[in-house]
C-alpha cells in the first residue's frame, strides 16, 4: 500500500500530444477513478502508472520513489485489464500463483494466498478449471484474485467491467468497492461509464481530450462542474445547456426568458447549465421556464420530459413518475437560483 | 460450432466429390499400385513379371545401402525439421515487434517459399560450387577445405541449408499468425505479473503457439520426407558416395534408374508406412501437451 503521484505527466506519440499535463495524488488505500470519453487519454494514463508506456514528460512516483524508468514488474503494481488477460493454456490455481512464482515465492506461502482469495472470491471450486470453462463473471473474479494474491501496493483497473453484462457490471461494482475497502489498496480505475465512476470512486478525474477537466469528489463534481464538459459528463440525464446574457444579476436566455440570480457576478455572453433533475414544476418569481412539452419517458418512479424553449433550445426535466402530464401541453417549469450554473461562452469555464 | 444440415445427399456429395476425386487419383490409386507392385519383380526388359510375395522386402532389409538411406534421411530430416522450425520460429517473434519496415522485412522473409525447390537447389548448389560459388570462396579464404562435391558431410550441410531455407518462409508465416493472434494484453499482463522476456516466452507465447508449432511438425516432416526431393536432386544426386541418399531418393534412383520397380515401390510402401506411423504418433503423443 501506498501513495501514489502524478506530477505534470505528458505522454505524446511522435508530434502527437495525446495527455497534456495531469497532476494528483492518491492517498493511501484511495480509490481514484479516471472517467472520460474513449479517446481521451485515460487508458493511456493508467498504462503510464503501469509503465507499458513510457512517460514522455514528468514524473509518476510509487511510495515516494519516481518509477518512470522502472519496468512494470518492478514497480509493486497490479492490473486489471478489460479482456481479463487471462492465460488460457492455465488453470485458475495457475493463473493466480504464476505473478508469485516468477517471484520466486515459497511455494508453500504461494498456496496459502492463492486459497485465501480463492475463498475471499468464491472460486474455491473452480481453481482446476481453465479460464474457457468459465462464466463471464468468473473470469473477472480470477483477474481480480490474480491481482489480489500479490498484495501490491497499487491495483490498476483498465475497464474491468465492460465485457460483462449489465446486471453482472451492477453486481461486480459493488464487490469490488467491498473488496477495494476491505483491503485497503490505493487503486486507480479507468471507465467510460459515469455511473460506474461516480459509484466506485472516493475522488474522479474527469477526463477530456488529454486534460484533467476537473478532479474532486463525485458530489463536488455533481454540485459544481467546473466546466461545461464535467457538467454534461457527470449526471444522467446529461445537463441542460442554454447560451445566454448575463448582466447585473440578470440572466437573459433569449425568446423573453430571464432569469434572476442575484448573486452571479459573470457579465457577457454566458451558457447556462440546468441539471434536469433540478427542474421542478410550476412557476417561480423570476425562474420560470416556459416549454411544450414533445416528447415524454415514463420510467416508472420518474419521468424525462423533452421540450424546447421559446428561444429554440432543447431541454430535458426530470419530473416524478405519477404526475400527469399530457403531450404537446404548455408546461411552466422552475429551478431554484443555487442550481443554476454558468460557464464561460468560448472556455467552457465556471463563471460565478 | 454451429452445425448446418443439408437437405438431401446430392449436394453434400457434390461438394465433395473435388476433394475426394483428387485424394482417388494422386494418392490412393498411385499408392495402392506401389503396394500391388512390391510383390512383384519384373526382368530388365519388363517382358515378364513374377509374383514374389515378401522377397523384395527381404532383399531391401539385408541391403546396407538401405540402412545408409535410412541414416541419411534420419540426419537430414531432424536438422531441417529443427533448422527451419527453430529460425523460423526467432525470425517471427523477431519480425513481430514493432519495428520500422517490418512490412519490407515479411515480404523478403516470405518470398523464398515462392521458388521451387530445385531452384532452390542450383541456387544454393551455385553460391556453394567449390571453383565457382561466391560463397565457397569465402569459405576457401578462411581456410576451409570446402568441397561438396567430393566430401560427404559438406554435401549433406549443402542441402540441409538449402531444404530449410525454402522452408523457413512457410514456417515463418505461420508462427507469425500464430504470434499475431495472441492477445497483447496477454503479454502486458505476464510483464506486470513479474516474467522477463525470456520466461514470458516460454511460459505463455511457446504454449500458446503449441498448435500451430505441432501442425507445422507435421508439415514439416512430410516435406523433408518428400519434397526435398528436388532439391537433393538438383544439388547431389544423392552423392557423393550416396552420402546425401535420402530415402525418397533411393526409390527414385533404384526405380527409375536402377529399373528394379518391385524394389523401388517396395521401398515406397515402407516410406509411406513411416511417414503415416510418425504422424500418428505425433497426434497421439505430442497433440495431448498442445493447447488449443
Amino acid at each position: 500500500m501506498a501513495e501514489v503521484e502524478l506530477r505534470a505527466v505528458r505522454k505524446s506519440f511522435g508530434a502527437t500530444k495525446v495527455i497534456h499535463g495531469v497532476d494528483i495524488k492518491i492517498a493511501d488505500g484511495e480509490l481514484v477513478v479516471i472517467v472520460g470519453p474513449s479517446g481521451c487519454g485515460k487508458s493511456t494514463l493508467l498504462r503510464m502508472v503501469a509503465g507499458l508506456e513510457t512517460v514522455s514528460e514528468g514524473t509518476i512516483a510509487i511510495d515516494g520513489m519516481p518509477v518512470n524508468d522502472r519496468e512494470p514488474k518492478d514497480r509493486d503494481i497490479a492490473m486489471v485489464f478489460q479482456n481479463y488477460a487471462l492465460y488460457p493454456h492455465m488453470s485458475v490455481y495457475d493463473n493466480m500463483a504464476y505473478g508469485l512464482r516468477n517471484r520466486g515465492m515459497d511455494k508453500a506461502e504461494i498456496d496459502r494466498r492463492v486459497r485465501e482469495a480463492a475463498k475471499t472470491l468464491e472460486l474455491a471450486h473452480l481453481l482446476e478449471r481453465k479460464p474457457r470453462q468459465l462464466s463471464g463473471g468468473q473470469r473477472q473474479r480470477v483477474a481480480m484474485g490474480r491481482a489480489i494474491v500479490r498484495e501490491p501496493k497499487a491495483f490498476l483497473f483498465d475497464e474491468p467491467l465492460s465485457n460483462l453484462d449489465a446486471k453482472l457490471r451492477v453486481q461486480m461494482r459493488v464487490e469490488i468497492k467491498k473488496l477495494q475497502r476491505q483491503l485497503g489498496v490505493t487503486s486507480l480505475y479507468v471507465t467510460h461509464d459515469q455511473v460506474e465512476a461516480m459509484t466506485l470512486a472516493d475522488r474522479l478525474i474527469v477526463m477530456n481530450a488529454g486534460v484533467a477537466e476537473q478532479i474532486g469528489t463525485p458530489m463536488e463534481l455533481y454540485a459544481r462542474p467546473a466546466t461545461t464538459f464535467v457538467g454534461g459528463f457527470i449526471g444522467s440525464p446529461a445537463m441542460n445547456f442554454f447560451p445566454a446574457r448575463a448582466a447585473n444579476g440578470r440572466v437573459e436566455l433569449g425568446g423573453g426568458i430571464v432569469l434572476a440570480m442575484s448573486n452571479a457576478t459573470a457579465a457577457g455572453e454566458v451558457t447556462v447549465g440546468i441539471r434536469p433533475e433540478h427542474l421542478t414544476l410550476g412557476g417561480a418569481d423570476g425562474v420560470s421556464l416556459p416549454i411544450k412539452v414533445e416528447l415524454i419517458e415514463h420510467l416508472g418512479a420518474e419521468a424525462l420530459v423533452y421540450g424546447h424553449l421559446p428561444g429554440g433550445a432543447a431541454l430535458t426535466a426530470r419530473i416524478d413518475g405519477e404526475t400527469d402530464v399530457a403531450l404537446d401541453a404548455q408546461l411552466t417549469l422552475s429551478v431554484e437560483p443555487r442550481h443554476i450554473h454558468l460557464f464561460d461562452k468560448t472556455s467552457g469555464r465556471r463563471v460565478d | 460450432m454451429r452445425k448446418v444440415v443439408f437437405k438431401g445427399t446430392l449436394l453434400p456429395l457434390l461438394l465433395i466429390a473435388p476433394q475426394i476425386v483428387i485424394t482417388v487419383v494422386f494418392f490412393y490409386w498411385p499408392a495402392s499400385q506401389a503396394v500391388w507392385q512390391s510383390f512383384l519383380i519384373q526382368d530388365a526388359f519388363g517382358t515378364t513379371t513374377e509374383f514374389v510375395w515378401l522377397e523384395n522386402y527381404q532383399v531391401l532389409f539385408k541391403d546396407p545401402g538401405y540402412y545408409n538411406a535410412m541414416g541419411v534421411t534420419a540426419v537430414f530430416s531432424i536438422a531441417v525439421a529443427v533448422l527451419s522450425l527453430g529460425l523460423a520460429l526467432l525470425l517471427a517473434v523477431m519480425a513481430d515487434k514493432q519495428i520500422k519496415g517490418a512490412g519490407f522485412y515479411k515480404t523478403m522473409l516470405m518470398w523464398p517459399y515462392a521458388v521451387a525447390p530445385a531452384i532452390a537447389g542450383v541456387l544454393w548448389l551455385f553460391m556453394f560450387q567449390p571453383s565457382l560459388g561466391v560463397l565457397a570462396q569465402v569459405l576457401r579464404g578462411w581456410g576451409l577445405d570446402w568441397n561438396p562435391l567430393l566430401n560427404g558431410r559438406h554435401a549433406m550441410i549443402l542441402v540441409i541449408m538449402a531444404a530449410a531455407w525454402k522452408q523457413i518462409s512457410y514456417n515463418f508465416l505461420f508462427f507469425l499468425a500464430g504470434l499475431q493472434s495472441i492477445p497483447k494484453s496477454l503479454i502486458e499482463a505476464a510483464a506486470i505479473d513479474g516474467a522477463g522476456p525470456r520466461r514470458r516466452f516460454w511460459t505463455v507465447i511457446f504454449p500458446l503457439l503449441s498448435p500451430t508449432a505441432f501442425f507445422l511438425l507435421v508439415v514439416n516432416i512430410v516435406y523433408v520426407f518428400f519434397d526435398t526431393f528436388g532439391i537433393i536432386d538438383a544439388v547431389t544426386h544423392g552423392g557423393p558416395a550416396k552420402a546425401t541418399e535420402t530415402m525418397v531418393y533411393k526409390v527414385f534412383q533404384d526405380g527409375r534408374l536402377g529399373g528394379d520397380l518391385g524394389g523401388s515401390n517396395a521401398q515406397s510402401v515402407i516410406l509411406m508406412a513411416l511417414v503415416i506411423a510418425l504422424t500418428a504418433i505425433q497426434f497421439k503423443y505430442i497433440e495431448r501437451r498442445v493447447h488449443y
